[in-house]
């Protein structure tokens, strides 16, 4: 702490109030600044949003903290007039997570019993719950962002809004790219926690030691590095949700603590003594088959029967009949209102392409072809030119037959053989191009023992492609 | 002995807070971390992460210390074999020194703390 004592309110109410608690219970996003535009105060909102703590910010020019576009480009607190009191604006930043993050800053002053400016306060609407212009969002068959029409799908639409307005436990899971993430944050923005904040957590992203003090906080001192108080996500989300995605990847020791904050909801910061009671659903999501994981030991029975209350299972592209088409146009829809191209459709030769590809990465990959599509297209239309080779490639020419939901391809007369590297042939009835791709790419990678420039040189393909597909296939 | 070349995305004499938003960037060249053996200032005509990431590979940095970035150019800027010490603030001449110190790290608040005129 930096400050000798926690600052109060006087004169408002009989008794003096406590300040930080007061901000802390307004939902949204507060910051409280001298007339240098230095940090004096975040609420835990704005703590939950940017990632840095109050002990972290304080003193600091707000622009380092709340690292908005509009900080650069044109101060809101500097650019207001004099006899202004407060003006607002909607720009985006980026917070200590990397993520960029849609915001509304209103700026006001703090005006002294005298009239004079003595401070300024910000107030951060975090814009991703409110509508924009997304076309996807007057979609039919849809649920938030997420659509289809398959009756898998409908299914998991009716399901929704009722786990929205429950406050359960919900466990997704599903393959890689099947929108894990998007279902989480709906659940989210649907439920009366919506005001609440929303903090995702990637289990798998951080060693264990330094994934408890994330998760649960620590107090200063606690250990070597601790050189302040960290509050922790579980106390930051107080009142909202916290997404714990890749759950399967959370170790066992901070298993055993996450099923003891089920149970009690009260988080103790390592090194501290007394605990603080948070309200927060848990929502958890992994593509591991968390069942055999408690078989062979590696997950915990009893954390599985918690977060398993209520689960959903997101299919993969593959077994939703007619998504793909759905899906298809709306991401054509968005990626060509976003980058002003005048593009009409799909020609007839790429529809065919497209459609009978198996979107292994589903809608991720999905989203990445259509948006290079857009991108590199030239004329009215989409065509096999245009999307990505591999596409054409085992498209209606593919060795390897789409999933039976594809349905309507012919099948390959002539196995391209030559694309194939030896000791990684497919099994015909099997593989997929895009399997057959990651293989080809683990091999190079082989070959050149790790070296990415080299492999990249051997498949032929520039570093930048190498590097896409590399994000793409989920290779570390 | 290996040469280190340094970017560091300024607004006057302080990192900027945004990588994405930076027209200014300070380059400089060591081969021992102590002494410096080239700098020099490039102005771009406007602000944009992608521009500044190709700036960055046809200059052959190897370090790179900055402000907020996005994950997408941070991975990238990562895979590409570059050093980032992102997160950091304050001025970017103290926070070259600490990196040719082996003292920087990222998320590093270099600046000096103040309350109303106050040092804290």
């Amino acid at each position: 702490m930096y400050r000798s004592e926690l600052p109060c309110i006087h004169s408002l109410m009989n008794n003096p109030l406590d300040f930080a608690h007061l901000l802390d219970e307004i939902p949204m996003g507060i910051l409280i600044l001298d007339k240098d535009r230095r940090v004096v105060h975040l609420n835990r909102a704005f703590q939950a949003l940017s990632g840095f703590s109050d002990d972290m910010a304080y003193g600091i020019q707000c622009r380092h903290i709340l690292r908005s576009a509009a900080c650069i480009t044109g101060c809101p607190v500097k650019s207001s007039p004099i006899k202004s009191r407060s003006v607002s604006c909607a720009t985006d930043m980026i917070n200590l997570d990397r993520q960029k993050l849609p915001i509304r800053i209103t700026a006001s002053q703090i005006l002294d019993t005298e009239g004079q400016v003595t401070g300024y306060i910000e107030t951060i609407e975090d814009l991703r719950s409110i509508g924009t212009n997304d076309p996807g969002k007057n979609v039919a068959y849809s649920f938030a962002n997420i659509i289809g029409r398959s009756r898998k799908m409908e299914e998991i639409f009716q399901t929704l809004p009722m786990l929205a307005q429950s406050d359960t436990s919900i466990l997704i899971t599903g393959e890689t790219g099947t929108g894990k993430d998007l279902v989480a944050e709906a659940v989210h923005q649907t439920s009366q926690r919506a005001v609440g904040p929303f903090i995702k957590i990637n289990c798998g992203a951080l060693p264990a030691t330094l994934l408890e003090s994330e998760l649960f906080g620590h107090k200063k001192g606690a250990f070597t590095g601790a050189v302040e108080n960290k509050p922790g996500r579980f106390k930051l989300a107080h009142n909202g949700t916290i997404f714990l995605t890749e759950i399967g990847d959370l170790p066992l020791p901070l298993q055993v603590k996450l099923l003891t904050f089920l149970d009690d909801k009260v988080v103790y910061p390592l090194g501290a003594t007394k605990g603080f009671n948070a309200d927060v659903r848990i929502i958890a999501a992994t593509h591991r088959n968390l069942e055999e994981m408690v078989a062979l030991g590696k997950f915990r029975k009893d954390l599985l029967f918690r977060l398993n209350v209520a689960r959903i299972h997101l299919p993969p592209l593959r077994e939703r009949e007619g998504d793909i088409r759905l899906l298809l146009d709306h991401f054509f829809n968005s990626y060509a209102a976003k980058n002003e191209k005048d593009l009409t459709g799909f020609s007839q030769a790429a529809l065919t392409c497209l459609m009978n590809y198996t979107y292994e990465g589903n809608i991720r990959e999905l989203k990445n072809i259509v948006e290079y599509a857009v991108n590199v297209a030239q004329g009215q239309l989409i065509q096999p030119e245009n999307l990505p080779a591999y596409i054409v490639e085992s498209g209606p020419a593919s060795a390897f037959p789409p999933s039976p939901s594809a349905g309507n391809s012919a099948p390959s007369p002539n196995p391209r053989s030559v694309l194939t590297p030896p000791g990684t042939a497919p099994k015909p009835d099997q593989t997929t191009w895009a399997s057959v791709e990651r293989e080809m790419i683990m091999d190079a990678l082989r070959k050149s023992k790790g070296k990415k420039a080299r492999a990249a040189q051997l498949l032929d393909m520039s570093r930048s492609t190498l590097w896409r597909k590399l994000k793409q296939f989920g290779i570390e | 002995m290996p040469v280190h070349k340094i970017a560091i995305p300024v607004h006057g004499d302080d990192i900027i807070p945004r990588f994405d938003l930076a027209t200014e960037v300070v380059i400089l060249q060591t081969t021992d971390r102590s002494t410096v053996t080239n700098k020099q200032i490039i102005v771009l005509p406007q602000s944009s992460a992608d521009e500044l990431c190709r700036l960055l590979l046809s200059e052959n940095i190897n370090t790179l210390i900055c402000g907020a970035v996005e994950g997408e150019y941070y991975e990238f800027l990562e895979w590409k074999k570059m050093k980032i010490f992102d997160a950091v603030v304050g001025d970017w001449q103290q926070a070259f020194e600490r990196w040719q110190n082996r003292a920087l790290s990222p998320g590093d608040i270099l600046s000096t703390r103040m309350v109303e005129g106050n040092l804290i």
